[in-house]
């Protein structure tokens, strides 16, 4: 385990690593974003064993004003997402509740000297002294990482902005807000194609708003949403401009046995995942992560308990607000595991071919660097036996809403409010 | 153990009724107050929603839905037996799954009390009427031993509820001593439907359009002039919230005076029960 990075001062709102795995970026409440690299492994220095360092730090978004409704639109980033790599620069979008931004994130380790016009601090030549043409050299300097905003994609949304997603096309992105879906092309600023709309012409009549939606990762004409009911939809966009009516749509039926007021509140879905593979999906919904078929619409072909313990506790969640955290899910790079995140700075994996699963905490006190992590145990009721936590101890402040995977290695990064802790998992 | 000419407020007084039913309806009772304690937890937090300055959509449309959801129910379930329903099929019970999670549905401010539902006896259930007698009179909670549980829960329903739920139930009262036969839950549970399409209308109806701020002290006035019509009035209660302007919550801070004239339609005698619930909401926003 690398020691946590503690970077940010406000809480993480977002992690995500880049396709290679180099880089890893996290984007804060205050709008900043800071990117952290790998180091380069070296069979030299065995201590640093590809570490993460922060790599460059930036300011995405400011907070704004929106003055037509007398609202203060905040600058906490809500997702960050790599494009692919294409050529020596990097290049990432950024969104908050409203605007999405292309950040170019570029090295420049060389200086050009000689200029004829002006000395090398900047100060204009004295004309006369201009005697001889000379032709600048590019000259090393010290390594700078520099960050600019190339594209700004603003005022398309109405509501606050919950998802992004690069399509495989690499030329396009869909952006989500709670009733409206907007396909982008990355070039293109000043219009974006509305794609979904669930926005009833009564408000009255809303019951249900969009939580997340994702790209499929190589039909480009395909991306799902997921709802506050618990259902996703799929929808191709060769059907119609507008996909309102989806080609595919999952619900799990309801177990009338565990109905309660809760119920509709806890199968609302927080995040949806396309494996790498885009055969499978996996979704978060307050108690359970499952993984669906996307051929199979009528139920999911697993389903993993994450804090089943809660379920007796749910008055209390939903009084305390806890009930409508929103947890986030992420695939390892072969699609045999899955992490999620829980309460008290727990964070649960699940390996889908063993079926095994592990609770781990991400916290300073439990554990040193390089050392290996403990499993957790939350005891649900009677004895409870050392080392285990009771459900009523549980510290429902430090949740792990955000979790990110290495797309190749068993690297993780979680962050626990506004510690960023990155794990090498040794095991498989 | 029970008289035999003791009447039961919540069962059909004509049956000869047996200690099963009453344990039934006991649980019933609890279950009632439980969907009810959770209703009012919903909507003020659906209230508390429109003093956000940019509320979360989604956890509103969730609490819209709750809100929908137990309004249904009760209307259902009023015009049922209460008797009857104690004796659902063994696997459809759903008192049996709020009870289990009685312990933890307290509210904050109930934390102090003890166990009230646990404690409910046959003269709880009996004495609800006498009890709600003397809160029309003042706030302060009746000092007998058989009381104290239930007259606790019911006092904090006046302060909890924000309006004064005073009226409503006197209407309640009164109908049930004229013997309509209703049930107290019918009224309250009729109210309630009927305004849930507009509920939500309210609800959401502020997401589009921004009415422009009258300026913080008629913004207040229309914040607390509604307090004390019938708690059910959702469609009065969310208005007077849609107009009111985004203030953050130090504005109301700063704005709730002691002085502030109480709202007209509360009439003398719940004047100190107005204040003891402005305090209750100052509570609940400073505390949240």
């Amino acid at each position: 385990m690398q020691f946590p990075q503690q970077i940010h001062t406000d809480i993480i709102s977002t992690v995500e690593f880049n396709c290679s795995g180099e880089l890893l970026a996290t984007g804060d409440k205050g709008g900043r974003v800071v990117i952290f690299q790998r180091e380069q492994e070296s069979k030299n220095r065995l201590l640093s064993r590809g570490e993460y360092n922060v790599y460059s730090t930036f300011q995405s978004h400011e907070p704004e004003f929106d003055y037509l409704k007398s609202l203060e639109i905040e600058e906490k980033i809500n997702k960050i997402r790599w494009l692919p790599q294409q050529n020596a620069a990097h290049f990432l979008l950024s969104a908050n509740d409203k605007t999405i931004k292309l950040w170019k994130i570029s090295e420049r380790d060389k200086r050009a000297e000689g200029y004829n016009l002006k000395d090398e601090d900047g100060r204009l030549r004295d004309q006369f002294r201009i005697t001889t043409l000379r032709v600048p050299v590019l000259m090393p300097m010290d390594l700078m990482v520099e960050a600019s905003p190339r594209r700004i994609f603003a005022n398309a949304h109405t509501y606050h902005i919950n998802s992004i997603s690069v399509n495989s096309d690499y030329e396009t992105y869909l952006s989500a807000d709670d009733l409206r879906i907007n396909l982008w092309h990355l070039e293109i600023t000043d219009r974006s194609f509305n794609i979904v709309d669930i926005k009833p012409a009564n408000m009255e009549e809303l019951t249900e708003v969009i939580t997340a939606a994702e790209c499929h990762p190589h039909q480009c004409n395909a991306f799902v949403y997921s709802s506050s009911k618990g259902t996703i939809r799929l929808c191709d966009m060769r059907a119609a401009a507008l996909c309102d009516r989806h080609s595919k749509f999952f619900e799990e039926p309801e177990d009338p046995s565990s109905r309660s007021f809760f119920s509709e509140i806890i199968s609302s879905i927080s995040d949806v995942k396309f494996s790498h593979s885009g055969r499978y999906m996996m979704t978060r919904d307050y108690l359970s992560v499952k993984v669906w078929d996307l051929n199979m619409e009528n139920r999911p072909v697993e389903t993993y308990q994450v804090h089943e313990y809660l379920r007796s506790k749910l008055c209390s969640l939903y009084e305390n607000d806890c009930i409508f955290d929103k947890f986030e899910c992420c695939w390892n790079g072969s699609d045999s595991a899955i992490m999620t995140g829980s309460y008290n700075n727990f964070f649960r994996m699940f390996d889908r071919n063993t079926r095994r699963d592990i609770t781990l905490e991400a916290s300073r006190e439990n554990s040193k660097p390089r050392a290996m992590l403990k499993p957790r145990k939350v005891c649900t009721g009677g004895k409870r036996k050392k080392d285990e936590i009771s459900v009523d101890s549980l510290d429902f402040n430090k949740k792990i809403l955000h979790t990110a995977w290495h797309p190749k290695e068993n690297v993780i990064a979680v962050a626990a409010t506004n510690n960023l802790y990155i794990f090498q998992d040794k095991i498989n | 153990m029970f008289s035999k000419g003791t009447k039961r407020k919540f069962s059909d007084g004509d049956e000869e009724i047996s200690d099963e039913s009453l344990v039934g309806a006991r649980v019933a009772s609890s279950y009632n107050l439980q969907r009810q304690s959770l209703l009012d937890m919903s909507l003020i937090k659906l209230q508390l929603c429109h003093m956000l300055v940019e509320p979360n959509l989604c956890r509103s449309v969730l609490i819209a839905n709750t809100v929908r959801q137990i309004q249904e129910e009760m209307t259902h379930d009023g015009s049922w037996h209460m008797v009857t329903e104690a004796f659902c099929g063994p696997g459809q019970s759903p008192s049996e799954r709020l009870v289990a999670t009685e312990v933890l549905c307290r509210s904050r401010e109930q934390d102090a009390e003890p166990k009230l539902f646990s404690v409910i006896s046959y003269e709880g259930c009996r004495e609800e009427e006498v009890v709600a007698d003397e809160t029309l009179c003042s706030v302060s909670v009746s000092d007998t031993v058989s009381n104290v549980c239930l007259a606790g829960r019911v006092g904090q329903c006046w302060e909890k509820s924000e309006l004064s739920g005073v009226e409503r139930d006197e209407e309640a009262l009164e109908d049930s001593r004229l013997g309509s036969g209703e049930d107290e839950e019918i009224d309250t549970e009729d109210g309630a439907s009927t305004e849930s399409p507009k509920t939500t209308g309210q609800v959401f109806g502020t997401f589009e359009i921004k009415n422009g701020s009258p300026g913080p002290d008629s913004a207040l006035e229309e914040l607390f002039s509604d307090v004390d019509t019938s708690y059910y009035d959702l469609d009065t209660m969310l208005t007077g919230m849609q107009s009111a302007p985004k203030m953050g919550p130090y504005d109301l801070l700063d704005s709730l005076a002691p002085s502030h004239g109480s709202p007209s339609i509360v009439s003398t005698p719940t004047c100190r029960s107005d204040l003891n619930e402005l305090d209750h909401i100052m509570e609940i926003i400073v505390g949240s």
